[in-house]
């Protein structure tokens, strides 16, 4: 479904990523994971041009992004959930919903969308008219998924959801992971979360220094002992 | 007490005040939707309004144009001069500190003071247009006022609708809270940025239309509101449409009644005053910054 070939890409003169090669077939679950400053944000920030690549390709779905404007690759299927889950924190949570339903085709589909996203959190639904940025991390996080959900999505980016919540409720998070999984969509998340993250997904990519040094199936990642020497702390 | 509450000039002068501000209000809406809204500083924003003045007085004085035609003219040149400000002075400092957008679109200020005195002269011009007034009792009220009111009324709840309602006016709440991720919502900044500054301009175009049938027209006649827009704006909450409705009367009445008891001079300074007490108080505005 998503195929990047060497894409190199920076901020201004400092790069983030070197010739990082990865693919995630319809409906898999992958996660990329590494340590801090590993270019993990970056990877998905270069997938939806919010950060240009300098060179190599992306493609969805055999279509290549190259000249494909920003906000353009939604209407492709892919919906980025930022990092630190970036709502807009004066608007409340339908409103909210309704900016994730932006695209045309998402605008003649709304109602149903939105029934389904508070269908899938009840919780939004009772919050739907509080202001977004009163609300707690967690719900929050439930808050920037149901508004990537909003697009109906085929492949879903997931940058760091389990960031600066509590441990119970990153468990929560990791479990909203796997209903979003087992409601069909195609999954790339980005995780420091290592221990968590690989038991929900199906493969994994190690990323180190804006390079990929190591990929497999997410239970061989589990076991390998530089993985969890390095990230894994046991 | 009896006597104040039967004085004919004092009701007059509050009905006035209301009426004045009506006026005050629809100026403001304009740059409450750029200022408050999507956080853009258009410090030129009464000059705009002066623009659209002389753009309605040269259509219909030297060259003849029907009214309606030349205000109309008038609302879209300001609209296409709001976009061009956007595109041309604002959108290369976007990302810079805010404090630049101020500093710049200042010198867009003295631009078309300079260029409006080159083209039309410090003349006061005047378009000559009288509507007659409406007497109840011994008041008098001129139906210009009354169509200000009426027209500023019916903005500002057509720009609220259209800002809570539709998907655009959600995204021109939203950009100025997180411009960077509105790409990945499908949403194209730079349209919103086209859509806010062309409404911006178009409703600065509106107030001149109705600003140009009370008032004579003349280079520096942007000074004499401008400032007042500003805190009207600030007063109510930026961004709050209600919020900024409610200042301006509030605006207007203290001017008006300045004017009744002493001068309208020392309404100003009143009015002023109030903003700058308020300040302490409620340094958020009477009403929340409403997004």
């Amino acid at each position: 479904m998503l195929v990047l070939k060497n894409v190199s890409a920076g901020y201004g003169a400092f790069q983030a990523l070197f010739d990082v090669s990865l693919e995630v077939k319809a409906g898999e679950a992958v996660a990329v994971i590494g340590p801090n400053g590993a270019g993990k944000t970056s990877l998905l920030r270069a997938i939806t041009k919010v950060i240009v690549p300098t060179s190599g390709s992306v493609e969805m779905e055999g279509v290549s992004l190259r000249d494909v404007p920003a906000h353009k690759i939604i209407e492709l299927g892919v919906a980025h959930v930022p990092e630190h889950r970036r709502l807009f924190p004066g608007l409340t949570v339908e409103e909210n919903l309704k900016m994730g339903a932006y695209m045309r085709s998402a605008r003649e589909a709304y109602k149903e969308r939105l029934a389904y996203v508070y269908d899938l959190f009840p919780r939004m639904k009772e919050r739907r008219h509080q202001v977004a940025g009163t609300m707690s991390g967690g719900e929050q996080q439930m808050c920037a998924i149901g508004r990537g959900l909003m697009s109906g999505p085929k492949l879903l980016l997931l940058d760091e959801p389990s960031a600066g919540l509590a441990p119970v409720i990153v468990q929560q998070v990791f479990d909203l992971v796997r209903r979003i999984r087992s409601e069909g969509y195609t999954v790339l998340i980005v995780e420091q979360n290592i221990q968590q993250v690989l038991r929900v997904v199906d493969r994994a990519y190690l990323l180190e220094v804006g390079r990929i040094r190591a990929s497999g199936q997410a239970s061989d990642l589990l076991a390998n002992e530089d993985v969890r020497k390095a990230y894994v702390g046991i | 007490m009896t006597e104040i509450l039967t004085d004919p000039f004092l009701w007059e002068t509050i009905i006035q005040g209301l009426l004045f501000g009506g006026v005050l209000a629809l100026l403001s809406l304009g740059l409450n939707l750029i200022f408050g809204v999507i956080d853009v500083v258009w410090i030129c924003y009464a000059e705009l309004v002066m623009v659209g003045m002389y753009a309605i007085w040269w259509l219909y004085v030297p060259n003849g144009v029907p009214l309606p035609v030349a205000m109309l003219t008038g609302i879209l040149t300001v609209a296409l001069l709001g976009v061009i400000l956007h595109f041309v002075v604002i959108r290369p400092i976007l990302h810079t500190e805010p404090i630049n957008q101020l500093l710049v679109t200042g010198g867009v200020l003295f631009f078309l003071q300079g260029a409006a005195t080159l083209v039309f002269s410090v003349e006061f011009r005047t378009l000559g247009v009288f509507m007659g007034s409406v007497e109840v009792g011994n008041m008098m009220f001129p139906w210009t006022r009354i169509l200000a009111f009426l027209t500023s009324l019916v903005a500002v709840a057509a720009l609220w609708l259209f800002l809570k309602k539709t998907y655009i006016g959600t995204a021109i709440r939203a950009i100025s809270q997180d411009r960077e991720v509105m790409p990945l919502m499908g949403v194209s900044p730079s349209r919103i940025y086209l859509t806010t500054s062309a409404l911006g301009g178009g409703l600065a175009g509106l107030g001149a239309c109705l600003l140009a049938l009370l008032y004579d027209i003349h280079p520096a006649i942007g000074l004499s509101f401008g400032p007042l827009v500003f805190l009207i704006c600030v007063l109510g909450g930026l961004g709050n449409l209600f919020g900024g409705f409610v200042a301006a009367f509030i605006f207007a009445e203290f001017i008006a009644l300045g004017g009744y008891y002493t001068e309208v001079e020392w309404g100003y300074v009143m009015a002023f005053f109030f903003f700058i007490v308020m300040m302490f108080i409620r340094p958020q505005g009477l009403f929340s910054r409403a997004r």
